[in-house]
């Protein structure tokens, strides 16, 4: 483990704060993808 | 072959789905890459180990105004000849670009308790990427609000244009009213004061990462969008039938 | 033209056009900001100028959504996008019609508020000039921000969030230039800059708020 030295929070929590909403982003953009891309899929077969 | 092809949804389907492995491949390595090698550098004699945050915040800040002049670029190109994946790429772009602001915000709070003892200074960089949150807000809300989406298109593509020009001016203005604590440009080309390339390097890596990853985004949330308005199409047709 | 702007100016002073309302706002806000932040001359002088600002915005922005919507319900706002004025003349009209009913009343106002303020005396023609210059732009870009959620259910907290960011520059100078006038300092700077952002917004935005018009009566 790299020493971090007494900003350890301070950079601990930055990374871990943007890691989170890109980590929060990136999911939101899947979940709404696929779920786009099944109502497409399901009505293309029905029609 | 012209670049308006690309307009063409089925066009646009087909070839950013050839692309997206790429791109996604390409922003994991960059940014996995960048921000481990950045968090193994040396600590800065000044700054101590803060400095490391410097890889996810000059990436975010300069992502947060990129986007904003792709949406720009988009809601022109929208205005002026009507191709409907530019109105929903500029709609996919907005979030990821209101996201970046805020890590750009978070992080620089963070950064600012210990170099500068305080959490938030009203100073000039930091007012004017609060007013750019704001106007990300607004567009989003506008695109939320609206129903028909011809006209949601519309209207934020126009106010995009208003809105560049005031958030431009709020932050020539900014700078008139209080000086600031805050660095200038870390990575200019011509000034002597550079960042060491110890830094520079795996910062560089962060950009192209952030930026590789800003587009694999926007490509899927414009293919969602893209769906999202085949499925509807689909629907009213089969309402009408 | 000219009976567009008697119309409107006619409609807002008639009861239940709210004309006055905005004044009434302005005053209510310059009471209560002294029980916020106490009494003393030396906790209010310093904000007289923002407090008087940001009055000014929020009585502006009370009575924006009134600019279209009215005749947006009851189909004369069609009648004027038929007409042969062109449109961006009339917005134009309806963003003037605004200022003279919330715009100028506040300006006619803002030296007594800014006594009870605590604002010094030689401030006085500094806070006159700087609301006569900036709240033209806030009509105008009111103006434009009603436009574009004209058609909008619960468009009101919408509207806010798109036309304050808007008004960020112009308030940046306006308090500056009543801060620099309170000083003694240079009041000349902001002073331009406040024009100039009057003057571009009185060029472009009827364009802008046109357009919008024009895709919200399709």
């Amino acid at each position: 483990m790299i020493e971090l030295g007494k900003y350890a929070g301070a950079v601990m929590g930055a990374y871990g704060l943007s890691l989170a909403l890109l980590g929060g982003l990136i999911w939101q953009t899947l979940v709404a993808n696929a779920r786009a891309r099944r109502d497409l899929e399901r009505q293309e077969n029905r029609g | 072959m012209s670049i308006w092809e690309y307009a063409n949804p089925v066009k646009f389907m087909r070839t950013s789905g050839a692309v997206l492995p790429w791109t996604v491949a390409g922003a994991a390595v960059c940014t996995v890459t960048g921000l481990v090698w950045g968090f193994l550098t040396p600590e800065d004699y000044r700054q101590g180990s803060t400095v490391k945050i410097v890889f996810l915040h000059v990436p975010a800040a300069m992502m947060a105004i990129n986007i904003w002049v792709m949406m720009l670029v988009a809601s022109l190109i929208w205005l002026i000849r009507r191709h409907h994946v530019s109105a929903l790429a500029a709609k996919a772009a907005a979030p990821i670009g209101a996201v970046m602001t805020v890590i750009g915000l978070i992080t620089g709070a963070v950064w600012g308790q210990p170099m500068w003892g305080t959490w938030w200074e009203w100073d000039p960089r930091l007012t004017s990427f609060l007013i750019l949150l704001l106007f990300y807000i607004g567009y989003i809300a506008l695109w939320s609000a609206v129903e028909d989406p011809d006209s949601a298109a519309d209207l934020t593509g126009v106010l995009c244009l208003v809105g560049s020009v005031f958030a431009l001016l709020s932050r020539y203005a900014v700078f008139f009213w209080n000086q600031g604590l805050h660095q200038g440009a870390s990575l200019s080309v011509q000034s002597g004061e550079r960042m060491s390339a110890v830094y520079r390097y795996p910062l560089y890596l962060t950009m192209l990462g952030f930026g590789l990853m800003f587009l694999s985004l926007m490509l899927v949330r414009t293919r969602t969008e893209i769906r999202r308005r085949r499925l509807a199409a689909l629907q009213a047709r089969e309402m009408r039938a | 033209m000219i009976a567009l702007l008697r119309r409107d100016l006619r409609l807002a002073v008639r009861a239940g056009g709210g004309f006055g309302l905005g004044v009434a706002f302005f005053l209510i806000l310059c009471a209560l900001v002294p029980f916020g932040v106490g009494p003393d001359t030396s906790a209010l002088q310093p904000i007289a100028a923002g407090i008087l600002w940001l009055g000014a915005l929020l009585a502006c922005l009370l009575s924006l959504d009134r600019i279209f919507a009215l005749d947006h319900e009851d189909g004369s706002l069609d009648l004027l996008a038929t007409s042969p004025l062109p449109l961006e003349g009339a917005v134009a009209v309806k963003a003037l019609a605004h200022w003279i009913t919330t715009g100028l009343p506040l300006i006619v106002a803002a030296p007594l508020f800014g006594i009870l303020l605590h604002l010094p005396a030689a401030a006085i023609p500094a806070l006159l000039m700087s609301l006569l210059l900036g709240t033209p732009a806030l009509s105008m870009l009111g103006a434009f921000g009603a436009a574009v959620t004209v058609g909008l259910r619960r468009g009101g907290l919408l509207l806010s969030l798109l036309v304050l960011p808007l008004y960020i520059p112009t308030l940046i100078f306006g308090t500056e230039m009543i801060r620099r006038g309170q000083d003694g300092g240079d009041t000349m700077p902001p002073l331009l800059f406040l024009a100039g952002i009057t003057a571009g917004t009185l060029a472009v935005i009827p364009f802008a708020a046109a357009a919008a018009l024009r895709v919200n009566l399709r």
